[in-house]
């Protein structure tokens, strides 16, 4: 086996479902050999599978035992990843979400700027302007986890979580930062929100993005906030690099 | 068109199919109907396919008024169900008319029952899937679980000379100790040897705290080597999962798709049924087996469907 799946280990979870374990610790690289499979699976699927779940190490496969055993399975699954080289996880797609980082939309920003020290211009700009890498989607609908973000606007979470976070809500928590695709109790620290809707259960794909491409967070003021939200906010823009 | 009325909806009734697939990747828990087994005979029961939509009741069952002729089948937990207050079978076509009221009781045993009605309900597919999701509130019937004069619609009247005569033995026999069979992993190697003894050898017993989510058990606590935090990963159906209390959560329908709690096992496809149908105090013992046997018992059950299935639609049976 290639140095691409010295590390591979398979992980039983029952009779019908698997986890491809990459590598015990998270980084970028694993997470391309994730993202290189689960667009493998995608576009040409394996006979007898139905779901894939990219995390942040591994990979949780579904599947139809009387269709493919898991033995065939895993054989498949060793040679897609033998096959990759750096560079062929495909294009870097950049989610742009607009986020007002004032007024009501901001709760906490008050005290994120206490605890980091930082003006709100500073906050504002340091966390605008990196492209987060989307390790996994879960806890909800289209809540991505998102590694990269600068140690600089890290803050703790709340001492007691709030019943309900508005749905776009953006938050740090520790440090994490992501945005709450509908509303839920959560612990997170607000700094803003956004007016696009990152789950539109009527849209093609209710969800856009998914683990592999990043986030990039767009300052816009009250008024953008309102004119985007009149729309309807379910066009979200995307960034293509190669 | 015609439509049966709920007149008193029972504590948690949501309309479930075989679940939402696909979207898994990005969050989307399957949902579903938490005993699959009992809802494809309730579909087969009355001509429907196998995986149609039906109405899950918890614990006790709705009453519903019927305002056209149509053939029902009610399977799983006994709910003793009542047709204009005469006592009704279970795991039957029973035709009802217009104007009849269908009740269902407390569970005499197990936890959740499945009404299925000819023809399925005319209610449109949410992300392809005609379960309800409560918590984004989304599918089944305005994304709830279903309240007092809520009017579901059916695609047809079908009067049960269309389906045909059909009673099959009722399989609703729950005990009050289960043995649960697993397959050890995905993070059997988080816990000590003594641990994994503690887990396959103590009975526990199903928490009043368990829902659609997941099958709290309380019981003996399962000793780890070194904590039970792990890197978030995904969660399979039926997923054994220890958090730092130290007894077993099994994830159901509902749960989260990915988590960050250890999994010391996974129950078998077969046996989730049977999780399923556990009420609150039921005692658990679970049994480890090899994958393949796994496999096999699931394909045991499938044949025993399919059998039904051929059973039901090339045979017109007598009563």
């Amino acid at each position: 086996m290639t140095s691409n799946t010295e590390q591979i280990r398979f992980l039983s979870c029952g009779d019908s479902a698997v986890t491809v374990e990459f590598s015990k610790e998270m980084n970028e690289e694993t997470n391309r050999k994730i993202r290189f499979l689960a667009a493998k699976i995608a576009n040409e699927g394996i006979r007898g599978v139905s779901e894939s779940v990219p995390t942040f190490c591994s990979m949780t496969i579904y599947f139809d035992p009387f269709v493919i055993s898991r033995k065939k399975l895993e054989k498949k699954i060793l040679k897609i990843i033998s096959s990759y080289k750096e560079g062929s996880a495909g294009k870097k797609r950049v989610f742009l979400i607009p986020v007002c980082y004032d007024g009501d939309y901001a709760p906490d920003m008050e005290d994120v700027c206490e605890l980091t020290g930082l003006s709100k211009e500073e906050v504002i700009d340091i966390h605008s302007s990196t492209d987060y890498l989307i390790y996994m989607l879960g806890f909800l609908p289209g809540f991505p986890y998102l590694g990269g973000m600068d140690k600089r606007i890290e803050a703790p979470r709340l001492d007691s979580p709030r019943t309900t976070i508005p749905v776009g809500a953006v938050g740090i928590g520790g440090k994490q930062t992501g945005i709450y695709p509908l509303a839920s109790p959560g612990g997170w620290r607000l700094i803003g929100r956004t007016p696009v809707k990152v789950y539109d259960p009527d849209r093609e794909a209710p969800i856009v993005y998914r683990a592999g491409d990043y986030i990039r967070f767009c300052p816009i003021s009250a008024e953008e906030f309102e004119k985007i939200a009149a729309t309807g906010g379910s066009e979200i823009k995307v960034r293509e690099e190669n | 068109m015609p439509k049966m009325t709920i007149i008193s909806p029972g504590p948690l009734s949501t309309i479930q199919d075989a679940g939402r697939f696909g979207y898994m990747d990005t969050g989307f828990s399957p949902n579903g109907a938490m005993d699959l087994y009992s809802m494809k005979i309730a579909n087969l029961l009355v001509g429907n396919a196998m995986c149609d939509g039906v109405i899950e009741m918890t614990m006790m069952g709705v009453s519903v008024k019927f305002d056209a002729t149509s053939t029902v089948a009610i399977t799983g937990a006994d709910m003793q169900p009542e047709l204009n207050g005469e006592p009704t079978k279970m795991y039957a076509a029973i035709e009802v008319k217009a104007g009849d009221v269908l009740s269902l009781k407390m569970a005499k045993s197990g936890m959740r029952s499945y009404l299925a009605v000819a023809g399925g309900f005319d209610i449109p597919l949410a992300m392809g899937s005609m379960s309800t999701n409560l918590k984004c509130a989304l599918g089944g019937f305005e994304g709830r679980k279903l309240k007092k004069g809520d009017e579901i619609l059916l695609r047809q009247s079908v009067p049960k000379a269309h389906v045909g005569s059909r009673d099959i033995k009722p399989e609703n026999n729950f005990e009050n100790t289960i043995v649960v069979r697993v397959v050890l992993g995905p993070q059997d190697d988080y816990f000590t040897e003594n641990g994994i003894n503690t887990f396959l050898t103590s009975e526990y017993t199903v928490s009043d705290k368990s829902d659609r989510m997941g099958v709290r058990l309380d019981g003996e606590q399962i000793e780890n080597k070194n904590g039970v935090d792990i890197i978030s990963d995904g969660i399979a159906t039926g997923a054994v999962q220890i958090p730092a209390s130290g007894t077993p959560i099994i994830m159901m329908a509902d749960r989260q798709t990915t988590g960050g709690y250890a999994k010391i096992a996974t129950v078998i496809s077969a046996d989730l049924k049977n999780i399923a149908q556990a009420k609150p105090g039921t005692k658990v013992k679970f049994k480890a087996v090899r994958e393949k046997e796994a496999v096999s018992l699931k394909k045991e059950e499938d044949k025993k469907l399919k059998k039904l299935q051929y059973e039901l639609t090339y045979s017109v049976w007598k009563d």
